[in-house]
């Protein structure tokens, strides 16, 4: 226990100097990228999945109620902030009536996100301010790959029988597999909601860490269907399993659950990543997903990743949201940032 | 730095909340009228003003008149004036007051907080978000219990004016506490804000004249000391009530001893944040966020004291010091502000003064590195490890954002350090198991017990203290009780009793066997730690016997034993009320013989006595039945949470019991006691005192565990300084002359006991009106007991 607590007491103070540091180099641009190791993944513990388990929903429930009052960032950090958003997001198309045309669509306004003049506007030409990837199911993957090649965006594909994850486990592998050949490097993948209700940890892990291998290079994003778990002690342990097994990214919804992200599922999703990262060193990443579709919600979502784990976890390869709509709010709060005036959506192009 | 640089940085920037709307209602005042006295507004009747500061800027912000005697005078006149029609309005009348001034303040709230916030200097966000909308809540709260009065509280009547002081740490939502009750229960009030934080008063004043407050119901004064000690000293006024320190409250305790006035104080406090190895980590962590830091720490039931049981401790420093480097300490009008400055000067120096005595005890004491804004009353956010029980930062109540740390191995070593205080304000308790936390929170000494949070408040809970944290609670039901009073039986003023020298007198040679009455202490019939005795005389001025000469050797015996009596505490209502009808049991079928022995100690009648004895009989009765009746109750706060509002023991109280009806007086002040499960240190009448040493027999055949009442008889005035100088003594309950009882008023201080006197008069205890509630609800103190839930 005293070797345990030590270790955790040393990644703690650890992130503190990072938080430090960063506030000396506060007024020093940021480097472009992170190289971020991948989390390999450790074996299943099931001891340090039981010291998870301590998980209060009322003191989580008013701990998001007062951090998103404590914060509130205007002018022009607001308008900073919301590109940030832009930076972090999944732009994803995720309807049962996609077609290829409609991800070029996407893919075209991920490329071009901003009107000329906003872009003008804001002094950001040139500094590459589009989101991270387009997300899209598994038949898009190739012409999604194809739209944003040069680019730097990312593919990632919905995978494994999203959104139940209820197919043979070979199908699902093998649809990872697909998507990766198809041109997908990040694949976002759903669990079987049953296996944490049952309690099937093992199971749960041994699924994950078969994706992970299914994914190669290819990032793997687990979403944990979290409107489905039912208490956030389930989310809880759910991220634990899923860190364990090596995800990069933890995921909260498909969009297609009874309810999508909440804040109270974020933030102990991120207390998840955060005690994951004191225990291991390993950073992972947190994506929210549904749900998430004005630019004031995107500011609470940002400030959720600050507060809770610093400034490393407001870049793309440790954030996503996973989102729709959301960029055209951004988009004419950005107008309303540059002319005073509130615009209207059918002033910016469609995504 | 452009916006890309801003993209990159990712800093929060400034958020100012304007203040263009205060700045405007500040300038547009004439402060130097800001006496608030019978619906006028007037300057001192001496013209003076004292100055007021922003703690952000150390600006002067208006100059406000300073009131003194004359003023106060005027104030309570006006109230007193008022009084009459405004008792006599219908509660609805009352009712639709209260809740006008609940909705004008909500039609108002921004400029409220904005002012608090320029006015205190606490964060925007804290002042927008808690003190006002609890401050609305507590009006339209209490326009119900206006409303509800005569039904909710029959035979209750209000106690008349009120004066009222409060502390600049709240100064809005503790003039609502004060306010609310008051004018629910039909009261008037005089109402002192803090010197450093008048502002928010002066508009809630300009609120009640808008919305036609009756003039002269609601009266505010501004000053310092001298108004606030003519307030407490003013014939003219029936109850004070206090929040502030436990230095002034003591001295209002005694200032008030004697005078009749009814008092309630909130004090000081010193309390526990007792963290489990199977708590919810991050979540405590955010708890002492709300906790030590909310108001810079300036809380008086603030957890300023971290206990964190071992398996865990290093593990949550780590957390806690990772979270204070994220708290922002800057302007009270950002919105980005979690620490704003603290109220004044002289409060910087303090807190300064004992973080630097607490280091030199021992802590190790901890900052984290924030810049600090460079004019105001700033102090960084401190956490003192390896914090002995004995040092400062342990003991004293800082009043500022300091967190002394210590850990525990076990359950009953936490609840030890927890209660290792003179305070007993609040608590927190943090763990998953339900178990565990329910445990814990009713041996806490703490009027407020938090599970699995902190700094909850709400209108329909009760908040106030145990021990040194003072008496009374505000909030919910319990809370109305301080503004009203039930009519008592009084009798004849009782004139003080000549001390009695032990001497051998010359009684006539017994026919029986002679007997020895002793004192009764942890249930064995003792000899006088002095070996002195006295004589009992009967009504006709013969020797019937010696009773032993109790001193305050015996009194120390006794309160220890009664200390010790836990098994009384910790039985269950059933079980203290079957105790008590056995006792009833058996003294009853020893009627004939303590009626003979009444009446000829007396001179009552044969059937008085025997009426004394029956109705003895027929109290033990009655309180045996409410040992398990007299509940607590269940608070729904707006929350998900039930707040749990428990009636638990007061602890030791001392007895002292008149002459006239010996043993009725004795048993309808003993039985209440024990009933609720307090052990019982009893002095029984000095004139006839075998009545009570008669009982020994009847006591050790009831079953009461040692401990649970011990008898000392001798010279009741004495021996009620000794119970009052005492400070383990937890109640006093006295009927005596006025001297006896205005001493034991005044020296009651030491550790601010419980104390109900008679006033110098003697009370007939035959009366319907001392057997209902009066005497259980002075038995028990109420603890809120709050459990937040959901998963």
């Amino acid at each position: 226990m005293t070797r345990e607590t030590s270790r955790v007491a040393a990644a703690v103070e650890a992130q503190l100097s990072i938080v430090t540091a960063l506030r000396t180099a506060a007024n020093a641009p940021s480097p472009t990228g992170h190289a971020i190791a991948r989390n390999p993944g450790m074996k299943l513990d099931l001891g340090f999945l039981e010291s998870a388990r301590n998980v209060n929903r009322s003191a989580l429930e008013r701990r998001v109620t007062s951090l998103t009052k404590r914060r509130s960032i205007k002018a022009d950090n607001q308008a900073a902030w919301l590109l940030r958003a832009v930076t972090c997001m999944d732009l994803t198309t995720l309807n049962s009536n996609d077609t290829a045309e409609r991800v070029r669509r996407l893919c075209a306004k991920a490329i071009n996100p901003f009107r000329a003049d906003i872009v003008e506007g804001l002094g950001i030409a040139g500094a590459n301010i589009r989101p991270a990837a387009v997300c899209v199911y598994h038949p898009f993957v190739a012409t999604a790959a194809e739209a944003v090649r040069g680019t730097g965006i990312h593919v990632a594909a919905v995978s494994t029988a999203f959104p139940h994850g209820l197919a043979p486990l070979d199908t699902r592998l093998k649809e990872i597999e697909a998507s990766v050949r198809d041109g997908a490097d990040e694949i976002d993948v759903v669990i079987p909601r049953g296996l944490v209700f049952s309690a099937k940890w093992q199971e749960l892990y041994d699924e994950i860490v078969q994706m992970r291998a299914a994914c190669g290079e290819a990032h793997l994003k687990v979403i944990l269907g979290t409107g489905d778990l039912a208490t956030l002690r389930n989310v809880m342990l759910a991220s634990m399993v899923a860190m364990m097994a090596g995800a990069d990214f933890i995921k909260t919804s498909t969009g297609k659950e009874s309810f999508n992200a909440t804040l109270p599922v974020g933030l102990i999703m991120v207390r998840a990543i955060r005690a994951y990262f004191e225990e291991t060193g390993f950073l992972v990443g947190f994506k929210p997903a549904g749900g998430i579709s004005t630019a004031k919600a995107s500011l609470d979502w940002l400030v959720l990743m600050k507060e809770e784990l610093g400034r490393p976890w407001l870049e793309p390869d440790l954030f996503r949201f996973g989102a729709s709509s959301l960029l055209t709010d951004i988009e004419r709060q950005l107008e309303h940032h540059l002319t005073g005036r509130y615009s209207a959506n059918h002033r910016h192009a469609l995504a | 730095m452009n916006i890309l640089e801003k993209f990159n940085a990712m800093n929060y920037g400034p958020a100012p909340e304007a203040r263009n709307e205060a700045d405007a209602w500040l300038a547009a005042r004439d402060f130097s009228k800001a006496l608030f006295i019978g619906g006028e507004w007037k300057a001192a009747a001496s013209g003076r003003t004292f100055d007021v500061s922003e703690p952000s800027s150390t600006k002067l912000l208006a100059k406000v008149s300073d009131a003194g005697e004359a003023d106060v005078d005027a104030a309570v006149a006006a109230a007193a004036k008022a009084l009459p029609k405004w008792s006599a309005q219908t509660g609805y009348q009352r009712a639709k007051v209260l809740y006008a001034i609940g909705r004008a303040m909500q039609r108002h709230q921004r400029l409220f907080a904005v002012l608090e916030s320029i006015d205190n200097g606490k964060p925007i966000r804290e002042s927008r978000d808690i003190d006002v909308p609890l401050a609305i809540r507590h009006f339209i709260h209490h326009a119900g219990w206006a409303q509800a009065l005569n039904k909710e509280f029959p035979d209750h009547k209000p106690v008349g004016v009120v004066g009222q002081v409060i502390p600049w740490n709240f100064p809005l939502l503790m003039l609502a506490w004060k306010i609310a009750p008051a004018l629910a229960a039909g009261c008037t009030v005089v109402l002192k804000p803090a010197e450093f934080t008048p502002l928010t008063a002066i508009l809630f004043a300009q609120i009640c004249e808008s919305i036609g407050v009756p003039k002269g119901v609601v009266n505010i004064v501004h000053g310092g000391p001298e108004a606030g000690a003519a307030i407490v000293n003013h014939p003219g006024v029936q109850k004070i009530a206090f929040t502030g320190s436990s230095e002034v409250g003591k001295i209002i305790r005694k200032a008030t001893a004697g005078s009749g006035k009814k008092l309630s104080l909130e004090l000081g406090g010193k309390s526990a944040f007792i963290v489990f190895e199977d708590a919810d980590l991050d979540s405590a962590v955010e708890g002492l966020v709300d906790g030590i830091w909310f108001n810079q720490g300036q809380v008086c039931c603030a957890g300023s004291r971290l206990l964190v049981q071992e398996g865990v401790a290093e593990a949550l420093i780590a957390k806690v010091k990772a979270r204070m480097a994220k708290l922002v300490v800057g302007s009270p009008l950002d919105k980005n502000t979690d620490i704003g400055p603290l109220v004044d000067r002289v409060q910087l120096e303090r807190v300064r003064g004992l973080i630097e005595a607490g280091a030199a005890q021992g802590a190790e004491c901890w900052q984290p590195d924030c810049p600090l804004p460079e004019t105001g009353w700033f102090q960084l956010p401190t956490l003192a490890t390896r914090v002995a029980p004995a040092n400062i930062l342990a003991q004293e109540e800082v009043f500022g954002p300091v967190l002394a740390t210590m850990t525990f191995r076990t359950n009953e070593e936490a609840i030890e350090l927890a209660n290792n205080t003179r305070y007993g304000l609040a608590a927190s308790v943090w763990s998953e198991n339900l178990n565990v936390a329910l445990h814990v929170a009713p041996q806490l000494k703490a009027g407020v017990v938090w599970v699995n949070g902190t700094n909850m408040f709400d209108a329909a809970c009760g908040f106030g203290g145990f021990r040194e944290s003072g008496f009374g609670r505000e909030g919910g039901r319990e809370g109305m009780f301080e503004y009203l009073v039930t009519p008592l039986p009084y009798g004849a003023a009782i004139k003080p009793v000549a001390a009695i020298a032990p001497s051998p007198e010359g009684a006539e040679a017994v026919s029986g066997i002679d007997r020895t009455a002793k004192l009764f202490i942890g249930g064995k019939q003792v000899r006088p730690d002095g070996n002195y005795s006295i004589a009992v005389h009967d009504r006709k001025g013969k020797v019937v016997g010696e009773v032993g000469l109790g001193s305050r050797k015996d009194i120390r015996d006794a309160v220890s034993a009664a200390r010790g009596a836990k098994a009384w505490a910790d039985a269950t209502g059933f079980n203290r009320s079957q105790v008590l009808y056995y006792l009833a049991e058996n003294l009853s079928a020893r009627a004939e013989e303590f009626s003979a022995r009444l009446a000829s100690l007396t001179g009552a009648s044969p059937k008085a006595a025997r009426e004394e004895v029956e109705l003895s009989v027929e109290r033990l009765f009655f309180y045996a039945g409410m040992a398990d009746k007299f509940e607590g109750r269940v608070h729904q706060p707006p929350a998900r949470a039930v707040t749990l509002a428990l009636n638990e023991p007061v602890g030791v109280i001392g007895v002292v019991a008149q002459d006239d009806q010996p043993l009725l007086g004795l048993i309808s002040l003993v039985a209440p006691a024990l009933a609720m499960g307090n052990a019982v240190v009893a002095v029984p009448s000095q004139r006839h005192p075998l009545i009570a040493t008669d009982l020994y027999q009847v006591i050790e055949y009831s079953d009461l565990p040692a401990g649970s009442i011990n008898i000392v008889t001798g010279r009741s005035a004495e021996l009620a300084g000794v119970l009052a100088k005492h400070d383990d003594v937890d109640g006093l309950w006295i009927v005596a002359d006025a001297d006896t009882c205005r001493k034991a008023e005044a020296e009651s201080i030491g550790n601010l006991k419980r104390v109900w006197t008679s006033g110098g008069k003697s009370l007939d205890w035959s009366s319907e009106l001392v057997a209902g509630e009066t005497f259980l609800r002075r038995a028990v103190e109420v603890k809120n007991v709050w459990v937040p839930y959901g998963d």
